[in-house]
């Protein structure tokens, strides 16, 4: 560096940094990169391409984009709800948010494949109701992405929520805004950047994960059918060309969409005046 | 527009931050609302504006009650300490804003709202700065984007919550003067928060001082400062020396030419530049001994130590001009003659 920083422990610590992800991020997935060189184009091409991963991939991303929309928007009236009021049982409610983080996702999958099914407490009223079936569809690939994906949403809006002055809100009231108008054009902005981190989180976990899902989803190739679980099927077949290939296309799409979803949130950022 | 508050009162919980207050502000006055902290003069600002409820009592503004209605329907401007700009809107947008929430039937066309929005930004001289965001400017500044920003919507009244309390001392002094301009020019009516007693001395036309929850008096700064209703005010505004008197200061008395009234009670508070110093060679009488003394610009701020009848030492502090000073020729450990030009008398 040409400029003195006046913060020490440049060095140290930057040095750290790429350590870890050296170690942890970048040796594990170049090796999925290197293993999926054994591979011509021509085979690649036509694993991708083959129907039923194509569907997965479509099952697998629409099912994360659907529920990260739900829980960004569930998960930002849970956190309105936890700053904005105080009542009985707040500490109680606080700790049942980060459950689901805690909880191993298979668990999570059997209960909500338990209560969902047609002979189950919830499923059996949907049906009844609406002659909706959730379980073994890939409604309920969403509802269970959904359950596991809202705390990340409630977590990181949350302390900005908490750090809002309110004080803008009575200015804006002062100058003769409705509430709504305040929350449309004072609170909602400053809020989003930190919504739109719930939601990359949420999309990417939604993205990737596995246990709560199987068991909800019905696994029927080319309805409800994740990539996660292709890889898994292609594993257990000892094609690990084919899983490897899978996995590298996930990687690379899901790399992009994340990389896409921040140059949005520096967008947003700046023109809100927060850079 | 003229604001009448009719008995007024405000609990948290057990604690009166106010009690029966009955406040008229003439329209086109600037009044400072005056006191120490946790004296509720902020609380009764906010009472005005439609911020808080109040507990009991009228709000009725230019012969309108507005007790029941809210804040948004007051037509009020408020500015707030510290600022309160909406930070991910643009200082136009900031302006713009009160317009622009306007019902559609009363919305101004796109032009009227830029050219009102630069016309404010050139009154509060800062139209230079229209595409800047809030955190790009310093505190001076924003308050005075907060100030056209709460103008844009002419408001009947315009309330002020210390307004200057988060600024650095000559940016505060700038500003003072400003906003006493800015009145001159605008008449708009106006309430301002203050706890420094130089600030409303020196910005409003009314000054009004509140102690636990209650006012103590009103009225204008020369009547408040030269005529102060209790002790609390002879305290509070500008500096003051103290004297509890008792018959063993009859001695003192005379020599300073203070004749007691004894009705008016036996606490004399006296300013510093009532009390005239004489140069004595006669240590038996003499009551005070100069301890030391700085400069104030045109004045000199003199310590001096009375020697109390019981043998104790009580400071009095005086102030008079430079040269006037410089003739008494006095030094550090001289005996002097207090003569005492007037006092306030309280109980």
């Amino acid at each position: 560096m040409s400029r003195k920083s006046v913060m020490p422990g440049f060095g140290p610590t930057i040095g750290f940094t790429l350590l870890y992800l050296g170690l942890v991020v970048l040796i594990p997935l170049s090796t999925l990169v290197f293993e999926s060189f054994k591979l011509s184009w021509d085979d690649y091409v036509h694993i991708i391409t083959s129907k039923r991963v194509l569907s997965s991939f479509r099952v697998s991303f629409i099912a994360a984009l659907i529920a990260a929309s739900v829980a960004s928007i569930f998960g930002f009236i849970t956190a309105w709800v936890l700053v904005r009021y105080s009542f009985f049982g707040k500490n109680i409610f606080h700790a049942l948010i980060d459950l689901p983080f805690a909880l191993p996702t298979a668990v999570a999958g059997i209960v909500l494949a338990t209560i969902f099914q047609p002979s189950g407490f919830l499923g059996k009223l949907l049906s009844d109701l609406f002659g909706l079936q959730v379980a073994f569809k890939p409604i309920g690939i969403v509802i269970a992405l959904i359950f596991i994906s809202i705390p990340f949403v409630v977590r990181t809006v949350e302390p900005v929520l908490l750090e809002f002055e309110t004080s803008m809100e009575e200015a804006g009231s002062s100058l003769g805004a409705t509430r709504l108008q305040i929350f449309t054009k004072i609170i909602f902005p400053n809020i989003f950047p930190a919504l739109l981190t719930g939601f990359a989180l949420a999309f990417a976990r939604g993205v990737g994960e596995y246990g709560s899902v199987i068991f909800i989803a019905g696994n029927i190739p080319y309805v409800s059918e994740i990539v996660p679980l292709l890889i898994v099927i292609k594993l257990e077949q000892y094609d690990i060309e084919g899983a490897t290939a899978i996995a590298l296309t996930m990687l690379v799409i899901s790399f992009f969409l994340l990389f896409l979803i921040n140059l949005l949130q520096l967008w947003v950022r700046k023109r809100s005046g927060q850079l | 527009m003229s604001i009448l508050l009719s008995d007024i009162s405000k609990n948290f919980g057990n604690f009166a931050a106010l009690n029966h207050i009955n406040l008229e502000v003439p329209e086109g006055e600037l009044v400072a609302l005056l006191g120490p902290s946790g004296c509720g003069k902020t609380t009764l600002l906010r009472i005005i504006a439609g911020l808080e409820h109040t507990d009991k009592g009228r709000v009725i503004i230019n012969g309108q009650d507005k007790t029941d209605q809210t804040v948004s329907q007051r037509g009020i401007g408020f500015v707030f300490q510290h600022y309160a700009l909406f930070r991910h809107m643009t200082v136009f947008e900031n302006v713009a804003f009160g317009l622009r929430v306007k019902p559609r039937r009363d919305r101004p066309s796109n032009d009227f709202i830029t050219k009102k929005v630069h016309s404010l930004l050139d009154l509060v001289q800062l139209d230079w700065l229209h595409n800047r965001y809030p955190d790009q400017l310093s505190g001076g500044q924003r308050q005075r984007i907060a100030l056209a920003r709460a103008l844009a919507v002419e408001p009947s009244v315009l309330l002020l919550d210390e307004p200057f309390g988060a600024l650095d001392a000559s940016v505060r002094k700038d500003l003072r003067q400003w906003l006493r301009n800015l009145h001159h020019e605008l008449h708009v009516t106006s309430i301002f928060v203050t706890h420094d007693q130089e600030e409303a001395m020196e910005v409003a036309s009314q000054v009004v001082v509140l102690n636990h929850g209650q006012i103590e008096q009103q009225g204008s700064p020369t009547d408040i400062y030269d005529h102060p209703a209790n002790a609390f005010v002879s305290k509070f505004i500008g500096q003051t020396n103290i004297f509890d008197l008792d018959e063993h200061d009859n001695d003192w008395l005379q020599t300073a030419g203070l004749l007691q009234p004894s009705q008016q009670g036996k606490i004399a508070h006296v300013r510093p530049h009532d009390i005239i110093i004489e140069k004595t060679d006669n240590h038996h009488t003499a009551p005070a001994t100069l301890k030391d003394w700085q400069h104030l610009g045109a004045l000199i701020r003199i310590e001096l130590v009375k020697n109390e009848s019981n043998g104790s030492d009580a400071p009095v502090f005086a102030e008079m001009p430079n040269e006037q000073f410089k003739q008494l020729e006095l030094a550090k450990g001289d005996k002097v003659k207090l003569k005492v030009r007037q006092a306030h008398w309280f109980h």
